[in-house]
């Protein structure tokens, strides 16, 4: 229970395209997390789902059944929004009941689910207070608790950390991935940050304008990007792009290089620049270096680093840690990532 | 308002005005008492002597009053039972998306823009006369006996005329407030499955229910004072079925010449009203907090 497949869904909102036509397969049980920059379509898509936008063209089908044109309601899924859409005016306890409620379920068993969804999203005590009383990570748990209680083939989270914190973030991905763990059903999820996207997924699709530019794994998009767009967007600093002459026979026009993958060497590397700012983490160092012709590259370092400001140092990369993409941005996966691999550029 | 200097600053600077509408509150308010407890009467003129609390006792014994506060009463009641009704009806369908909806929005406003007045010979006239009004001929058309609206029931037809010119008003605080409901609030709604009705009752209403006091604050306020709409219909009429408190005071001191009556009226009107006040607060007020 649990598996959801578009099949050339669109929309447009007039003559705006917003998801051109898109293809893709959720498994069940799967926490697949959806990630793009902002205006790429992964929220209407996510809505889509949802049932709360409808569906231009294509069909949407939940557990192989044609949802293209069901209510929300009668999907099964449950929503988490960006501003948790709690009922201001009803105690944590009637937040969690009202879908119960609405279910017409029995009230001794409501109550019990209450207790359970609480005892798990530690609300036991918050139950009787009003969401106006409570703090973000609190509110959001109990956008949860609403949507655990209803058993849904699937969740659905619109952007739902965006307005934590950054430590509380860092709490709740922690909490909701435990929650997949434990619940094992299928999970959607939207965000703008590559990082939550990376620590969470079990697959992830990178949108882009509409489109979706690659669907895989975490490390499968890590390693083997399938453009210079998914390159840049997974991983934290970005890749660093260097355009390169073409020469005759050679369709390589720009190489990435990631910040992890340079080395810092004594002698001439492949690059010579001027050290810019450095940023000092502790555990690690980041440096912008300014060279000639190329621009500034980010470098990572050892925490303790001991480059100054306006050093002019070295910099060498592995042969088979630099990615070469052609003239469209394309990975060229024999050059990229050897000969072994060529279907991953599909 | 942060420092000691600042807050200083703000009492000289506001002490001009405030003393200013204090002035103009309690210079009336005293004359007012002063004068309810005189033997005032224009018709005839004489030393004014102090009767002390006489005119009250006349005035709240009177059987008039008794009838004119229920009626003030069942006015205010009646209007705001009507206009909240009313309005978050009305608000709702103005929420909707139909096509031309701004210009609806400005026909459905227009009745507040008309004043009492003309508003009241309008309805007497056009559609309440048992002649020649809209309603008479409508009911000879289904061949009932048209209703003579000011004689028969005045009271009523008061409380019509005035909720219609209060409708808009009410509708457009609530359109507002309908307005501000966030949408992802109805949205995670549609996914519990909640239907339109539940949507209404558990989400809309409850979202309303500070919108709802302030309109009823605000309706109170105006409509404790109704005078020109009694004036130009029924005149407090038949009897005294439609004299509400404010007509009656005004057929005390500008009819009967009697000024001391009147103003121990006044005072009496006053009091009412801040009851009516403490009231309201006490019961709806705790919906303006937080």
């Amino acid at each position: 229970m649990g598996s959801i497949t578009l099949k050339q869904v669109t929309k447009s909102f007039g003559d705006v395209n917003v998801i051109k036509p898109l293809d893709l397969e959720i498994r069940d049980g799967e926490f697949i997390v959806f990630v793009g920059p902002s205006g790429c379509g992964k929220s209407t898509l996510l809505r889509m789902i949802a049932g709360l936008e409808d569906t231009t063209s294509g069909t949407i089908e939940i557990d192989n059944q044609d949802a293209t044109d069901m209510p929300p309601a009668q999907r099964g899924l449950a929503m988490v929004f960006q501003s948790y859409a709690l009922y201001p005016h009803m105690s944590v306890r009637n937040n969690i009941a009202f879908p119960l409620k609405q279910a017409k379920v029995e009230p001794a068993i409501i109550e019990q689910k209450i207790e359970k969804a609480a005892k798990m999203l530690n609300l036991t005590d918050y139950l009787d207070r009003k969401p106006g009383q409570l703090s973000g990570g609190q509110r959001q748990r109990v956008a949860i608790g609403r949507a655990i209680v209803r058993q849904p083939s699937a969740f659905l989270f619109d952007e739902p950390l965006s307005n934590l914190d950054a430590s509380l973030r860092v709490n709740m991905r922690l909490e909701i991935s435990e929650l997949h763990k434990s619940l094992d059903t299928t999970m959607i999820y939207v965000t703008h940050d590559q990082v939550e996207a990376m620590t969470m997924a079990d697959r992830i699709a990178v949108f882009n304008g509409g489109i979706i530019e690659q669907v895989g794994t975490p490390l499968e998009l890590y390693q083997k990007p399938v453009n210079q767009f998914v390159a840049g967007f997974i991983g934290s600093p970005k890749m660093n792009f260097i355009s390169v002459d073409a020469k005759a026979g050679d369709p390589t026009c720009s190489l990435g290089v990631r910040p992890e993958h340079f080395k810092i060497t004594e002698e001439e590397g492949l690059w010579t620049g001027r050290v810019g700012v450095i940023e000092h983490l502790g555990s690690e160092t980041f440096l912008h270096v300014h060279v000639d012709g190329v621009g500034t590259l980010t470098v990572k370092a050892d925490g303790d680093c001991k480059v100054a400001y306006g050093d002019i140092i070295h910099l060498a990369a592995a042969e088979e840690k630099i990615m070469y993409f052609d003239k469209d941005g394309v990975t060229i996966p024999e050059l990229s990532w050897g000969e072994e691999h060529p279907s991953s550029a599909a | 308002m942060a420092t000691t200097q600042s807050r200083t600053l703000a009492k000289i600077m506001l002490f001009p005005s405030v003393s200013l509408l204090l002035a103009w509150m309690i210079v009336p308010l005293c004359m007012t008492l002063y004068f309810s407890v005189l033997d005032y009467n224009l018709l005839m003129p004489g030393d004014n002597e102090f009767i002390g609390f006489l005119n009250y006792e006349f005035f709240l014994t009177d059987p008039a009053f008794i009838e004119s506060f229920f009626n003030t009463l069942l006015l205010v009641g009646g209007v705001l039972f009507i206009t909240i009704c009313g309005g978050i009806g009305l608000a709702v369908l103005l929420d909707q998306a139909i096509w031309g909806r701004n210009y609806v929005r400005i026909m459905v406003l227009a009745p507040f823009f008309v004043m009492p007045t003309v508003s009241a010979l309008v309805w007497k006239n056009m559609f309440m006369n048992p002649v020649n009004g809209l309603f008479a001929h409508f009911a000879e058309f289904i061949g009932v006996t048209p209703i003579d609206f000011f004689a028969q029931l005045p009271l009523l037809s008061i409380i019509i005329i005035v909720s219609w010119q209060w409708l808009p008003f009410a509708a457009l605080i609530l359109l507002t407030a309908i307005q501000s409901l966030d949408r992802e609030q109805l949205e995670a709604a549609d996914l519990d499955g909640a239907g339109p009705w539940s949507k209404f009752v558990y989400i809309v209403l409850p979202h309303l229910s500070r919108a709802v006091t302030a309109v009823i604050l605000i309706e109170t306020i105006f409509l404790l004072s109704i005078f020109a709409e009694i004036l130009v219909t029924t005149s407090g009429g038949p009897g005294y079925s439609s004299t509400n408190i404010t007509y009656l005071i005004y057929t005390q001191s500008l009819l009967q010449f009697d000024v001391g009556g009147g103003s121990a009226g006044g005072i009496v009107a006053v009091v009412i009203a801040n009851i009516v006040a403490i009231f309201l607060m006490r019961l709806i007020g705790k919906n303006l907090e937080g």
